[in-house]
């Protein structure tokens, strides 16, 4: 029996008509936390995403935001561009030391930074989450060969492993073009480093979620492992994804940065990466030029910290040991003022 | 479904006229289900079992076409693992389960998984029994789904029919809600439409009713009793609560650490119950209504450890009636002494523990207990306590199982019998009980 | 409890004295009434049974008196502990009477015991804490005297939680409640996770509490049985409210409320020879029914019965019950007294 000492729940939108379908209602359901929420979370969950959209945007419409091509130090005219030029009208961020100018970069990377994230996180989960479904839910031989695998991987730096994979994988995608084999290959190691994340999260969830009854009926009814899995188990475990996914772009994002501050990145003949560009305004910093590594220095911040405030605040919401139940304010007045009858009056 | 006074629902005489003369559904014959232990920290990394729990320990029975049998028993009994066994969902060890008349002990997954039609479960915990990312039409039409009927409408016809066989009235209300949306009777009533969907034979039900609340119990048992009627239903049903059992089932097994004790007919049972455990099972149950309250004849001591049961009698350390021959060793002893010093003043308790040693010996079962002085101590001083002990109680069942007791110089032996027995189950008027009570020229051991 | 002057006077002699207690939850829908006016008195050395179904608002009633709700639970009535007021105390003089004098057994005792303790530190840290004046020695035997009376035996001190079965950790937990000797104890569900012997052999544990220790009990449960045998008073509770009180022995043998009737019926134990339960489900504590709460489901219902909450009366058998069926007449209208006709209840509407 649920103990009615919890403080009872409202019942999300369920009591939608049944003609609409049965997918969009599981989605509402799976959102309705969200909707409900109120105070600092959703507040934070909004800041986040804004901040997301942002770059969002950029990277999508870069070729019309962005004034000027990334890599472009001439203009029309043939005249070169100033060479880390302070903001100016025409320069709205300045210009770098490679004479291109500062804003475009910051534009075109918001798109590099996505669809290196994207892939990123896309791949690992792929990966991540189907091996740890079935490494959780069959256990065994390979279950521990897993997850001594995992923990291995784990336990290596994660950013010496991303250098040794870029390392290895560098010049291994030029079929797919110049500039999308760097992002590619950035995007691999990086892929490699948050399997395991997806792997033991899931791992564990399927752990737990298996030994409860209705996975046990599910048997009984005489599914097949697989429909167990699909049905029972991966609805009851995804709800953690979402989660890690926006954590680890944020973390995604930091290694690119990182990959490309060591020059084991994108290269900057291939797209315009941020920490490239902090690498590169290293040197000018103690000249006075601030613009060159602050713009790129803020805009990794931005973006990291956006993530993360939708990652934490989708943890608040969704995850129901975190949630703290909503509770609004009482009327005091309306409480105190349905005294009893008393006979004898 | 509508009414407005509180339902009566007369008790199932009905279900003890039906067939009881119908053919054997289930037979199970000598079964065990054990547990191999894991060991402790450095043999888990090694990989190696220590000791074994019988979860199920050589268990027969049948079962007909119609009957309800109740399988009754307290946690650690092996109900509820006997009940999986049936149902093929824990591997069993030895012995044979036959489902009408196929031997389905050591069919693969893909092999029973056609039998599954026929022979469903009705779970505990109806908040956990219902997947929480599906709705009712998804969940109870699950089945129909994973036994081949695809068609959509299909599904949706029958699910409608099973609601209404359950109660789950008005349908289409029910049909798109989510399980959190329900309150823990109609949960229990989707679990139950969801086992009788594809028309089984046999449902094992364990404890369907335990987790709700008084007022609705009634109508889930009720609810069961109907579907036995009108669907021609076997039931196995598991349970701790003999309250429940009497309205529901026609045999009853009582299970005490993995076996069964006492098997009979229901009215046999609750009349005339004949072994000592199923007697204070039924004393033990609360009564609201003062007029009608038995005195209990609670049994000491608590349910032994699985791994290493008693010698002989399972049950003889609690038992009221235990005598000579019921299995006495060395932890009788001990737990002797314990009783005996729970009864005195801690004054005394710290004089006498200082006249004994160690007692972990105790703990290993054994027929000769190895009873060791304490420091400055001699076996002398350990006699004159166990006579003490003795004159305190001289009625003490154990005394009657001691052989001898003797001096070891710096420890005492107290040697038990060693025709102990261990008893099988006997044939006692329409029962069989498994106590040395019953044990006589007729049945010898 | 006695009527004075229309006021329920508070009684000087009782250990807790509780009038009015209300404990709601705001939500977006509206506040929910978890407890929605409850008085009652205890005795020094009572033990008082509460029972009620889920949705009754039993267990928040337990956790509100001793005040061990969360914060977002607004509580509002009196709370008189020895005199002083629980409910507007300072949390920092509420904790210090926490353990000596007011204690809470939990339901479920496997997770409440420390497993990397043995049941020898339990003890020692909670004597130690609270009564540090006392002795090792003393507090040795103080430990192993009260764990004797839970038929715990002294061999076993030094043993840790693992090492002894459901029933016996449920016993060593109320010894450890019971050690400090409180005035009031709350035992929420003690037995519910436990088998019938178990149960048994703990309802006869409480129910002899009374020899060794003087603490008055607030036992809450949802089994009849266990509060016919183990209390001498009880209180029935329903959406939140209180609806009879009085001897056990004789609300059991004589329900004056409906309610109480109907859950006694239901209530299947050996001698029952009908199946009987009761339609529809608890109600809704967001909006409950107008008037008596328990009037769509109750058999006797009258026309006056969704017009008011009916006043808490007395009967001549000593019951305080809140029904209209027992009156006061002088406050019924005319007609008042006629059946109720309800509509009928689909499983839909049920629990």
């Amino acid at each position: 029996m649920t103990s009615e000492f919890m403080v009872p729940t409202t019942s999300p939108a369920a009591e939608a008509a049944p003609s609409k379908g049965r997918r969009v209602r599981g989605i509402r359901r799976a959102l309705a936390p969200i909707a409900e929420a109120r105070g600092l979370p959703k507040w934070v969950l909004f800041i986040g995403i804004g901040i997301v959209l942002v770059f969002v945007v950029f990277a999508i419409f870069a070729p019309w935001i962005s004034p000027y091509k990334f890599d472009q130090y001439l203009t029309t005219s043939g005249q070169r561009f100033p060479k880390s030029g302070a903001p100016s009208g025409s320069h709205w961020f300045g210009t770098n030391i490679m004479s291109t100018d500062v804003f475009s970069h910051i534009v075109y990377g918001a798109r590099t930074a996505l669809e290196v994230i994207v892939i990123a996180v896309v791949i690992s989960l792929f990966v991540g989450v189907p091996l740890g479904l079935f490494s959780g839910y069959y256990g065994g031989p390979l279950d521990r060969m897993l997850v001594l695998v995992m923990d291995a991987m784990f336990a290596f730096p994660s950013l010496l492993l991303a250098i040794l994979v870029a390392f290895l994988l560098r010049g291994k995608f030029g079929f797919l073009g110049a500039s999308f084999s760097g992002i590619m290959a950035a995007a691999i190691s990086i892929t490699v480093i948050y399997i395991p994340q997806y792997f033991r999260v899931i791992r564990n969830s399927v752990i737990s979620v298996r030994e409860n009854p209705y996975v046990e009926a599910a048997r009984v009814l005489g599914a097949k492992p697989r429909t167990v899995i699909a049905k029972y188990v991966f609805g009851n475990v995804v709800q953690n994804v979402p989660v890690i996914g926006t954590l680890n772009a944020a973390d995604a994002l930091l290694t690119l940065a990182g990959l490309g501050f060591l020059g084991y990145g994108v290269q900057p003949t291939e797209a315009a990466e941020w920490g490239y560009d902090l690498q590169r305004a290293l040197g000018e910093a103690s000249g006075g030029i601030w613009w060159t590594s602050v713009y790129p220095g803020l805009a990794i911040v931005l973006l990291v910290t956006g993530l993360t405030l939708v990652g934490e605040s989708l943890n608040d919401l969704i995850n129901p040991t975190l949630r703290r139940r909503q509770l609004l304010p009482i009327d005091r007045a309306e409480m105190a003022g349905e005294d009893e009858v008393v006979a004898g009056r | 479904m509508s009414q407005t006074k509180p339902e009566a629902v007369s008790p199932k005489p009905s279900a003890g006229a039906t067939k009881l003369g119908g053919e054997p559904l289930l037979n199970v014959e000598d079964l065990n289900v054990h547990f191999a232990l894991r060991g402790g920290t450095f043999s888990r990394f090694v990989g190696g079992a220590r000791g074994a729990v019988k979860a199920v320990d050589g268990v027969s029975f049948t079962l007909r076409r119609g009957e309800v049998l109740g399988v009754v028993g307290e946690s650690g009994s092996g109900k509820t693992t006997l009940g999986r066994a049936i149902l093929h969902t824990v591997p069993v060890t030895s012995g044979r389960i036959t489902f009408d008349g196929r031997d389905i002990t050591d069919l693969s997954d893909s092999q029973i998984r056609p039998l599954r039609r026929r022979m469903q479960m009705v779970f505990q915990d109806p908040n956990a029994a219902l997947n929480p990312a599906m709705d009712l039409l998804a969940a109870v039409g699950h089945p129909l789904r994973i036994h081949g009927i695809k068609d959509q409408d299909e599904i949706s016809r029958r699910v409608v029919e099973a609601f209404e066989r359950v109660g789950l009235v008005p349908t289409d209300q029910f049909l798109h809600k989510y399980p959190a949306d329900l309150s823990g009777g109609q949960k229990q009533r989707a679990v139950i439409a969801r086992a009788i969907i594809l028309g089984p034979e046999l449902l094992v039900a364990d404890e369907p009713v335990s987790m709700l609340d008084m007022s609705v119990r009634a109508k889930i048992l009720e609810l069961m009793l109907e579907l036995k009627n009108d669907l021609g239903l076997t039931y196995v049903y598991v349970t701790h609560d003999l309250a429940t059992a009497k309205f529901f089932c026609d045999t009853i097994a009582i299970m005490y650490l993995g076996r069964i004790v006492e098997y009979g007919p229901a009215d046999a049972i609750y009349a005339d119950p004949k072994h000592p455990y199923t007697r204070s099972l039924l004393r033990a149950i609360p009564e609201p209504d003062p007029t009608k309250s038995v005195p209990r004849d609670l049994p000491r001591g608590e349910i032994p450890d699985a791994a290493k049961p008693p010698l002989g009698c399972s049950f003889h350390p609690r038992c009221s009636k235990a005598f000579e021959i019921c299995g006495w060793e060395s932890r009788d002893l001990r737990d002797l002494l314990d009783r005996h010093w729970l009864a005195h003043r801690e004054d005394e308790f710290e004089q006498e523990r200082r006249i004994v040693g160690d007692l972990a010996t105790l703990d290993v079962p054994s027929l000769r207990a190895d009873l060791p002085a304490g420091a400055n101590q001699t076996g002398q001083d350990v006699l004159a306590l166990l006579d003490r002990i003795k004159e305190d109680d001289p009625h003490e069942p154990m005394w009657s199982g001691v052989r001898d007791v003797s001096d070891a110089g710096s420890s005492v032996h107290v040697d038990f019998r060693e025709d102990n027995i261990d008893p099988p189950l006997y044939d006692v008027g329409r029962q069989r009980v498994a106590c040395l009570l019953y044990r006589d020229a007729e049945n010898p051991s | 409890m006695t009527l004075i002057d229309g006021e329920l006077s508070v009684n000087t002699d009782a250990v807790m004295s509780v009038r009015n207690l209300k404990v709601w939850y705001g939500t977006a829908r509206g506040p929910v009434r978890a407890v929605d006016g409850v008085s009652f008195d205890m005795r020094r050395g009572e033990t008082l049974g509460l029972v009620g179904e889920s949705g009754s608002g039993k267990s928040t009633l337990g956790r509100g008196v001793l005040r061990l709700l969360p914060d977002a639970a607004q509580v509002t009535g009196k709370v008189l502990f020895r005199g002083q007021d629980l409910v507007t105390m300072r949390k920092k003089d509420l904790r210090a009477l926490r353990g000596p004098e007011l204690g809470l057994i939990f339901q479920e005792p496997m997770t409440r015991l420390n497993p990397l303790m043995r049941i020898s530190d339990h003890f020692l840290e909670t004597l130690h804490t609270h009564e540090p004046a006392l002795s090792k020695d003393q507090m040795r035997r103080r430990s192993i005297d009260t764990l004797g009376a839970m038929g715990i035996p002294p061999t076993r001190f030094t043993n840790y939680p693992h090492e002894f079965s459901g029933g016996m950790r449920q016993r060593i937990m109320i010894a450890l409640a019971l050690v400090l000797n409180p005035a009031f104890v709350v035992a929420d569900e003690p037995t519910t996770a436990l088998d019938v012997l178990v149960e048994a052999q703990i309802i006869q544990i409480l129910a002899d509490i009374k020899r060794n220790f003087d603490t008055s009990i607030l036992l809450i449960t949802h089994n009849l049985g266990i509060i016919a045998e183990a209390c001498e008073r009880v209180a029935v509770m329903y959406a939140g409210r209180i609806v009879e009180q009085g001897d056990a022995r004789a609300v059991f043998a004589q329900p004056a409320h409906p309610y109480t009737r109907e859950l006694l019926a239901s209530t299947i134990s050996l001698a029952t020879t009908e199946l009987h339960y009761i339609p529809g489900s608890p109600p809704d504590l967001i909006d409950p029914p107008s008037g008596c709460r328990f009037h769509p489901r109750c058999p006797d219902a009258m026309q006056v019965c969704p017009t008011r909450h009916p006043p808490t009366v007395t009967t001549t058998l000593n019951q305080q019950v809140d029904c209209w069926l027992h009156g006061p007449e002088d406050q019924i209208p005319a007609g008042g007294t006629e059946r109720l006709e309800r509509e009928a209840l689909s499983v839909a509407d049920e629990a």
